[in-house]
């Protein structure tokens, strides 16, 4: 029963689906409210095996929540929601235990197999073999991500999900990441749903690029461009669709992104007493 | 370079630290001196305060008739035994209410009244419980011990990061695995720094519970110094329940450097 260990040579693993090439993700008339806020109403999303989704979306729009939803994080019930059980996450945030040196991070929950040869293997893949030893807080925000990455990959997941992984990294780690993320998903080629506010990023690394309105899956781009993506015109026709598809007219290249999404709970206003 | 280089050129910077350190001596041992000269010339007698040297020199003798040692273990052992019961109490509650809803509701409430009573308060009605032995003594440590326990590892139990337990749990850390790799370590600094408030509080109850007709002990020591004016023996009393802090603490810091091995704090050392 032990997995083998996370090496370059491991392609795509057959498997009953794969077989009968059923898609990884399959969503029909999704809808999730909080309260009286209907967040997501009506939703239909396929992902199909090894496929590399994008979900842009203006903040508040429900990439979350529906990224959520498909990692079991929120409960779906009675609704028609397919996901394989092998799936993984990347937060936003590296979210490692800070009192478990990085390869036991890693391994976190993993039962059974030689769980520290696992834990090296994929630490080697995103080349931090070195570090398995040491404590998450003395890590960059890119390394920390990067284990974040490992913890997730040394899963073998069939359904990888990331919700603004690189957010929060400067602009030369990111294309490192990017440059990282791919070469993963080729190795193991699981689907991938990576959720981003950056369009460029979405159109470098995605097969689809989604973008969620109006609590439905409002427009879709399939990218054909062949990888590595550079931006020239059928980039920049892409990007102009999917602009428009934020509804941002005018941006031009290099603009500067979205501000900070606001924070979910508005502070409470009360009276100042005097 | 030779060894008295190295003394004398240790980098700028130690060698400041070195000469502060060396200058903040100065003055208590200049205090220490006066202490004595007063009372050598008699300014200060000794039924007022005891010179220092006399006090060494009773510290010594009370040492070599092993009436300081033995007297000083019937303390420590009184702390000691208050510090066990009351943090495996106020440990237990914690856990309690901080692990379920049921819990909280059932423990934090009476916990929350109890804990606003001054606990020295409560000595007369464990006098009428207990006795006048050592059961309320340590009742008294223990009680004192367990609230300061009890809030700072319920909030710390509380105030664990969500999203890593919400991460943990989509890698498949559920239910004991939850509480043991990531709820209690999260737990831990809190409740270390509650050990810290308790072991302190401990000492602070340890010298008035043993005031109450204590036939043994540190405070009975200073009672008897007290019938016969011997400031000396209250000095040397005094200096040990410093002590005695200072090793609690002392103590909670080495198992802190231990523990917390992983925080920014102490990766830096
Ligand atoms: N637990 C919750 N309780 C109440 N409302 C929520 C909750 N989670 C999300 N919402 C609301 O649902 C909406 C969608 O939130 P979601 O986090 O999915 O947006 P998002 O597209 O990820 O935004 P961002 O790009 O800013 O991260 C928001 O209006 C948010 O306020
Ligand atoms: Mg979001």
């Amino acid at each position: 029963m032990s997995h083998p260990a996370v090496r370059p040579t491991s392609v795509s693993k057959p498997s009953a689906d794969a077989a009968i090439g059923l898609p990884t993700v399959e969503v029909k008339g999704f809808h999730r409210r909080f309260g009286d806020v209907v967040v997501l109403q009506d939703l239909d999303l396929r992902i199909e095996q090894g496929e590399f989704v994008a979900l842009l979306g203006r903040s508040g729009s429900g990439k979350t929540t529906l990224l959520r939803t498909l990692a079991g994080l929120d409960s779906a019930e009675g609704q028609s929601v397919r996901t394989p059980s092998a799936r993984a996450v990347v937060f936003q945030e590296p979210r490692l235990l800070p009192w478990k040196s990085v390869w036991r991070n890693v391994t976190l929950g993993l039962a059974g197999g030689d769980p520290r040869a696992r834990a090296e293997a994929a630490l080697g893949e995103v080349g931090l073999d070195h570090r398995a030893n040491v404590w998450p807080r003395t890590l960059s925000g890119g390394e920390a991500q990067r284990v974040a990455l490992a913890r997730a990959l040394v899963r073998e997941p069939r359904l990888l999900l990331l919700d603004e992984p690189f957010a929060s990294l400067d602009a030369l780690t990111r294309i490192r990441m990017h440059d990282l993320v791919l070469s993963l998903w080729r190795r193991h080629a699981p689907a991938v749903l990576i959720v981003t506010h950056d369009v460029d990023e979405a159109i470098t690394l995605a097969d689809r690029v989604l973008v969620l309105d109006g609590g439905r899956i409002a427009a879709e781009e399939r990218i054909d461009l062949p990888r590595p993506r550079e931006v020239g015109a059928g980039f920049q026709a892409i990007r102009r669709r999917l602009l428009g598809a934020l509804g941002v007219e005018h941006a031009a290249p290099g603009e500067p992104r979205a501000a900070a999404p606001p924070p979910l709970v508005p502070f409470p206003v009360r009276e100042v007493q005097a | 370079m030779t060894l008295v280089d190295a003394i004398r050129f240790p980098g700028t910077y130690s060698g400041v630290r070195w000469s502060r350190f060396g200058r903040r001596w100065v003055s208590p041992l200049l205090l220490l001196a006066l202490w004595e000269l007063g009372g050598r010339t008699g300014v200060i007698p000794a039924r007022v305060l005891a010179a220092p040297s006399a006090v060494a020199a009773t510290f010594w003798g009370m040492v070599a008739s092993g009436e300081l040692p033995s007297n000083l273990g019937v303390s420590f052992l009184r702390v000691a035994a208050g510090l066990a019961i009351g943090v495996a109490i106020g440990t237990a509650l914690a856990l309690t209410a901080g692990l379920s809803r049921l819990g909280e509701d059932a423990i934090d409430p009476p916990v929350q009244m109890l804990r606003t009573l001054p606990v020295l308060a409560l000595s007369p009605l464990f006098i009428v419980w207990f006795g006048i032995d050592e059961t309320p003594k340590i009742a008294l440590i223990a009680l004192a011990v367990t609230f300061p326990i009890y809030l700072n590892l319920f909030s710390g139990i509380r105030s664990v990061d969500p999203k890593l337990i919400e991460a943990a749990r989509s890698f498949g850390v559920r239910g004991f695995d939850l509480i043991r790799q990531v709820i209690l370590p999260g737990a831990l600094p809190s409740f270390l720094l509650g050990l810290r408030f308790a072991l302190a509080v401990a000492v602070l109850v340890l010298v008035v519970a043993e005031q109450i007709n204590a036939q043994a002990g540190l405070g009975y020591l200073i009672n008897n110094a007290r019938d016969f004016l011997r400031t000396d023996i209250i000095v040397v009393c005094l200096v040990i329940y410093a002590l005695l802090g200072l090793g609690a603490d002392g103590l909670v810091r080495a198992i802190e450097r231990r523990a917390l091995a992983w925080r920014p704090s102490f990766l830096k050392a």
